[in-house]
């Protein structure tokens, strides 16, 4: 099926698809619209899933545990407060290796409030032991919920896996999408049969107590499998191509990095509006290119070693930060060059977009300006300085 | 005989009194049960890895949540067809139940799933060293409502929970002891022939953080009942049908075995006070037994 349809929209048809036995959702802007269209699917009888309105996104992601350790597919969605919310038991889903998946439409952080987009939510849950994927446009993340669940549920992983879209501009946006067919989704995700589940038939006893004579052993293992991650997260793509003819890369993606002198590092649907610069100044015959991030964790340092490696100077664009601290994704692009020999002469780190401030492409454009010979560390872009005067006039 | 539901062989206290319960409500729900438990000590006891006491399968995820996986945990046996094969009990201590996990628990009862929930009511944070909760009692001493120079203890009388759960609607709602042990079984086999959402919620004396003798621990859940501080009570669908009656004893008998509530033993005007809860208890729910 191909036609003009909101981002929500299509989650929610693909979702459908993907055939959750458990949804569960607790109302968030800018997410609402995902799970109002599932809850319509389950009243209609079109998608035979429980729908379990709940009373705190805590209690979301608490039901969607429940049903997973029961051996039944679930999903839910958030945002920004509403994922930080649910960190505590974020963690907590990681660490019981339970394969869900979560769509996080991004979106900024409060105080002050701000509905609009970042990435400052998933950022900050990065270290749960969640794989985050941040899609680019509304059939990236269509594309990217089914690969989701593939991986989640890899016998190899049994991990959880987010998909980051950027709210509003993804969830509120429309685009011509394909949304694949039942077929082909069958094809690709089988019925989910878990390695684990509450049984009365097969008693076993879930989330128990581990000592310093244990625990160390099960976080070296969740480091180790999210980094075996990294070589299957190709493969399923790949496998994607083949049934639903449409390629990603998986873990990053290159355009026009090749030959350019000058690349910017960015996540999430920017990547569109960076690619439109990139193709502008490359007509002037700039040696500009992108380096987009699809699979934030785990983190693909030998890819982007490889990628970034002979490119002179390095942009980093954070839609998100780390107070008081370097740029998140800024901060991991530069460790993967600490004392190699093959190494950009610069690296500096931008920051951008946060709550909702558009990034145009006078933005970038600007941020190309920028990488002169001079490091810049979290520089932010697009202040207004008639609002950082010391007295303002309202 | 059948395979233990509940192994001995755990790491609980002498005389825990939440064992116990915990063990005899597994029993009477059977080996078709799934239990998911917040954090507490009940989980800390039974479940330290490499070791399992749970004969049945048995969840644990955090402190507050019991109730919401519980409730997906019902929610993905109803989608696969077996929910009427399989019982679900959901449990945790005072503090998960009536504090950090209320909210989550009134979600559970208010969607209505069909799920036992079992509040093991030792009536402070005893896995965390005898902090008050919301269920501690009137004047109990305990390490964060101490008794000093400016201070009796605990501030608060017991947050009304069973009443909480009958504002709810809910199908079943009952208070049992580890003093009395048939009846508590009784309770929860009760509960297991009602759908939708049930509460029971047992007193479980701690010699640890009562401070009485382990020996003790029946005779002080007993006297809780006898002395009309802890009423016996069930409601089917909001109506009382159930009351244990009594020939009421004074609380003083219950309150010397331990303490938590020596402080106020040679102070008439404090035992008075506590005499004042367990009349209104008896008044209330008609506990005495009329000759």
């Amino acid at each position: 099926m191909k036609g003009f349809l909101e981002g929500s929209r299509a989650v929610a048809e693909v979702i459908k698809l993907v055939k959750p036995g458990v949804i569960s959702a607790y109302p968030i802007t800018p997410q609402t619209h995902i799970v109002e269209e599932l809850a319509r699917m389950v009243a209609n009888g079109e998608l035979p899933a429980q729908f379990i309105n709940v009373e705190s996104e805590h209690s979301a992601v608490s039901v969607c545990l429940g049903a997973v350790a029961t051996g039944v597919r679930a999903y839910t969605a958030t945002s920004s407060q509403g994922l930080i919310y649910m960190s505590e038991v974020l963690f907590n889903i990681a660490g019981m290796r339970l394969p869900l998946v979560l769509t996080c439409a991004n979106r900024a952080l409060s105080a002050p409030i701000n509905i609009w987009n970042d990435h400052q939510d998933s950022i900050s849950v990065r270290d749960t032991g969640w794989i985050q994927l941040y899609a680019e446009d509304i059939q990236e993340v269509v594309d990217l919920q089914i690969i989701a669940y593939r991986l989640a549920e890899d016998k190899a992983l049994m991990l959880p896996v987010m998909v980051c879209m950027d709210g509003f501009i993804l969830t509120h946006g429309i685009e011509n999408v394909d949304i694949p067919n039942q077929e082909q989704v069958d094809r690709f995700l089988p019925f989910y049969k878990p390695l684990y589940k509450l049984d009365p038939d097969e008693p076993l006893t879930m989330g128990l107590l581990a000592d310093p004579d244990y625990y160390l052993e099960t976080r070296f293992a969740l480091q180790e499998t999210l980094k075996e991650a990294l070589s299957l997260i190709p493969k399923i793509t790949q496998e994607f191509a083949k049934v639903f003819s449409r390629q990603y890369p998986g873990l990053i993606e290159e355009y026009k990095t090749k030959d350019a002198e000058r690349v910017i590092v960015a996540m999430g649907s920017v990547c569109s509006t960076i690619k439109e610069v990139v193709d502008e100044l490359r007509a002037k015959g700039k040696k500009v290119g992108l380096l987009k991030i699809i699979t934030f964790r785990p983190f693909p340092a030998k890819e982007i070693y490889d990628a970034l490696k002979n490119v002179p100077k390095v942009a980093v664009l954070d839609r998100a930060l780390s107070l008081g601290s370097f740029a998140p994704l800024a901060a991991e692009i530069r460790a993967v060059f600490f004392g190699k020999n093959k190494k950009p002469k610069l690296i500096s780190s931008f920051i951008a977009g946060l709550g909702g401030r558009d990034i145009t492409v006078d933005s970038i454009k600007e941020i190309f300006r920028l990488l002169t010979t001079k490091e810049k560390t979290a520089e932010f872009i697009d202040l207004k300085p008639e609002l950082l005067k010391e007295k303002i006039d309202v | 005989m059948s395979k233990p539901l509940f192994f001995p062989g755990h790491t609980a206290c002498a005389g825990c009194g939440q064992s116990l319960a915990a063990r005899l409500v597994i029993e009477a729900a059977g080996p078709n049960t799934i239990v998911v438990n917040n954090t507490g000590c009940l989980e800390v006891f039974s479940t330290y890895y490499p070791l399992t006491a749970w004969g049945v399968p048995f969840v644990h995820s955090l402190f507050e949540n019991a109730a919401a996986v519980a409730s997906g945990v019902e929610a993905a046996l109803t989608y696969l067809g077996k929910k009427d094969k399989v019982n679900v009990i959901a449990q945790g201590g005072d503090g998960g139940t009536a504090d950090i996990g209320l909210q989550a628990l009134s979600g559970m009862w208010e969607r209505g799933h069909d799920v036992l929930y079992v509040c093991y009511d030792n009536e402070a944070y005893m896995n965390t060293g005898v902090q008050r909760s919301g269920l501690t009692p009137f004047n109990s001493d305990t390490t964060t409502s101490p008794v000093g120079t400016q201070s009796m203890g605990n501030l608060r009388p017991k947050k009304p929970m069973p009443e909480i759960a009958v504002a709810h609607a809910i199908s079943y709602v009952a208070t049992a002891s580890v003093g009395f042990l048939q009846d508590l079984q009784r309770k929860i086999k009760k509960a297991f022939s009602l759908k939708g959402p049930k509460y029971i919620q047992v007193h479980a004396p701690c010699p640890l953080g009562w401070r009485h003798e382990p020996r003790q621990t029946i005779e002080v859940g007993r006297l809780a009942v006898e002395t009309g501080l802890y009423p016996l009570i069930e409601y089917e669908f909001g109506k009382l049908t159930g009351v244990r009656k009594i020939q009421p004893k004074p609380v003083e008998e219950y309150l010397r075995l331990q303490g938590r509530f020596r402080h106020l033993l040679n102070n008439p005007q404090a035992i008075k006070q506590i005499q004042e809860i367990a009349d209104n208890n008896i008044d209330r729910y008609g506990l005495k037994i009329q000759l």
